[in-house]
């Protein structure tokens, strides 16, 4: 008993000493987000709370133009979320409930096959693409190449595969049509997973870097990550590194409180938590 | 396969959107990278002429090209082992049932919501040179400093560390996803067998694991190969030199700073050949684990 004791009060130090090493990083950004001017090289290095969190948010918000960065990632993260689980949904409910239709299998592997081919593999002509439906700088250039999800379809055509099938059954006897069915009964039973695949799109499109960089150039269209490129371009020999910090936190703050708002959710999604 | 709603048109509406996104950004651009990748833009930019294999030997006789492809590979192999190792070593940790473990996973999983980009600033900031704590400590504790503005070798070790870290919560949250599907008792039959922790661990625990594993360890790859761009490009830009040019920031450059139409395509169908080998590995993998359960 007594060994068990001992070990489970070192496996609390240990989990606690690795737990602030790993937030370390964040914690010293923080402090250095709050830092006057004239604190920001000091030596030895400010390790406390300054006083100027607001004011240097304020001008980090300033210079990059972060209102309107802040709208075009919200939006764009947004938009593609709901539409990625919108189409799956369909995808997946066509897949499920309709018996072994013409062309089925290649219609799979078609959605399947999205997993092959990241950005990189396909920057160039994608780029070319967009550019000749004038898309350049445009929301349509943001969003639209995203819509299609590989991981929505799997896994509500996983969920919909446990649904008993007498359920469509008696929906079908009661004379409901099979949208009706889907929006009535299939999508309130897949709250958990929406919910889920939602944090999941939206922190991943918010993240998204390489893709706004390449099809926008004006500043009204750029987004919240390129906005943290611009504010380290910005300066002259030695980086204002309280302002850029003060930006970082900006820019890591939506994604978190949607992980924060969806937590539940997602951790009894990912059987982490029981369903209360 | 069950068909609760016969009827003949309504699931080819159902998927259009879906395979319509896919074959527009999807796979005609995917094709049409093969096809650029035998062509180089004529010099004034408004004609692509043919060259055959041109493309690929360039690529291939160039010690830039094969540079960066080892230097990928060894960065991929730092995130990859030191991410699942750490990774694994924590979700064990975390998994424990005791008092407070929920708190300490929310603290742990919530660096999953970070991006690249801003783990790129927030460690660029960490290993600064002449202001970071970094070196401050390492000032004080050993008398020495580095300098990774100047340094290669310290360049691609902090980039790696930096991308290691921000893959993090997301090891932890699928580790841990992997360990409670393990049923209690399978570990409970090894204790009264006389297991000890350890013991258990390595028979029960990581082969049981092994699937989620295997899926992390093609994610993380998929992450050291194409998502740290927006983290070195924030960090070092693939300086110093070329010392953190990883394959796709190299492709980036080529594509859209140079505007070498076909050597990027080139480089494209190369990264290509690489997802198809790990995509291959996968599903060769799971096949097994189907069968063996």
């Amino acid at each position: 008993m007594q060994i068990k004791k001992t070990r489970k009060i070192a496996l609390y130090i240990i989990l606690t000493v690795i737990l602030m090493i790993v937030l370390f990083p964040l914690y010293y950004a923080a402090v250095m987000s709050s830092l006057p001017d004239d604190e920001v090289y000091a030596y030895p290095p400010k390790f406390f709370f300054g006083a100027n969190l607001i004011d240097n948010m304020v001008r980090a918000w300033n210079t990059v133009n972060m209102g309107r960065l802040m709208f075009n990632s919200l939006f764009t993260a947004t938009s593609v979320a709901f539409a990625k689980i919108f189409f799956s949904i369909l995808a997946a409910f066509a897949f499920t409930y309709f018996g072994n239709f013409k062309g089925k299998g290649f219609f799979f592997a078609m959605i399947l096959i999205t997993h092959m081919l990241p950005l990189p593999i396909r920057i160039v002509p994608t780029f070319e693409l967009v550019k000749r439906f004038n898309w350049i700088d445009t929301y349509s250039a943001l969003t639209f190449p995203f819509f299609a999800s590989a991981t929505g379809t799997l896994l509500f055509r996983q969920l919909f595969l446990t649904v008993p099938a007498n359920l469509a059954d008696s929906a079908r006897i009661d004379g409901a049509g099979p949208m009706r069915f889907l929006f009535k009964i299939l999508v309130p039973l897949s709250k958990t997973n929406v919910g889920a695949l939602f944090l999941i799109e939206f922190i991943y499109i918010w993240n998204e870097y390489l893709w706004p960089l390449i099809i926008t150039n004006s500043n009204d269209m750029r987004v919240v990550q390129i906005g943290l490129k611009m504010l380290l371009a910005s300066e002259a020999m030695a980086a204002d590194w309280n302002i850029i910090m003060a930006g970082t936190i900006l820019a890591l703050l939506p994604p978190l409180v949607i992980l924060l708002t969806f937590q539940n959710t997602f951790m009894v999604g990912f059987g982490l938590k029981e369903e209360k | 396969m069950r068909s609760s709603f016969p009827n003949k048109w309504l699931p080819y509406l159902l998927l259009a959107p879906s395979v319509f996104i896919v074959i527009l950004f999807l796979i005609i651009p995917s094709i049409q990278s093969v096809y650029y990748s035998f062509y180089r833009l004529s010099l004034f930019g408004d004609k692509l002429l043919f060259v055959g294999w041109d493309n690929f030997q360039k690529l291939f006789s160039s010690s830039d090209y094969l540079n960066s492809i080892l230097r990928t590979i060894v960065f991929a192999a730092f995130v990859v082992f030191v991410g699942l190792f750490i990774g694994m070593s924590l979700a064990v940790m975390l998994n424990q049932k005791l008092k407070g473990m929920f708190l300490y996973r929310t603290l742990f999983i919530w660096t999953y919501a970070l991006s690249p980009a801003v783990a790129g600033t927030i460690w660029a900031l960490i290993f600064s040179p002449s202001s970071g704590p970094f070196n401050f400590f390492l000032e004080a504790l050993f008398g020495t400093s580095i300098n990774w503005m100047t340094d290669s070798t310290i360049a691609l070790l902090i980039v790696a560390v930096a991308a290691t870290w921000k893959m993090m919560g997301y090891n932890i949250i699928f580790f841990l996803a992997g360990l409670q599907a393990i049923p209690n008792e399978m570990l409970e039959a090894a204790s009264i067998d006389g297991a000890g922790a350890i013991r258990k661990f390595f028979r029960v625990t990581l082969p049981l694991l092994s699937p989620t594993t295997f899926f992390l360890l093609i994610m993380n790859m998929m992450y050291a190969f194409f998502e740290v761009f927006g983290l070195i490009d924030i960090m070092t830009k693939g300086g110093p030199g070329d010392a953190t040019q990883v394959l796709v920031y190299k492709l980036y450059k080529d594509g859209f700073v140079n505007f070498n139409t076909g050597l990027a395509s080139a480089q494209s169908v190369t990264l290509f050949l690489f997802v198809a080998v790990l995509t291959i590995l996968q599903f060769r993998f799971t096949e097994r684990k189907v069968f063996y359960s």
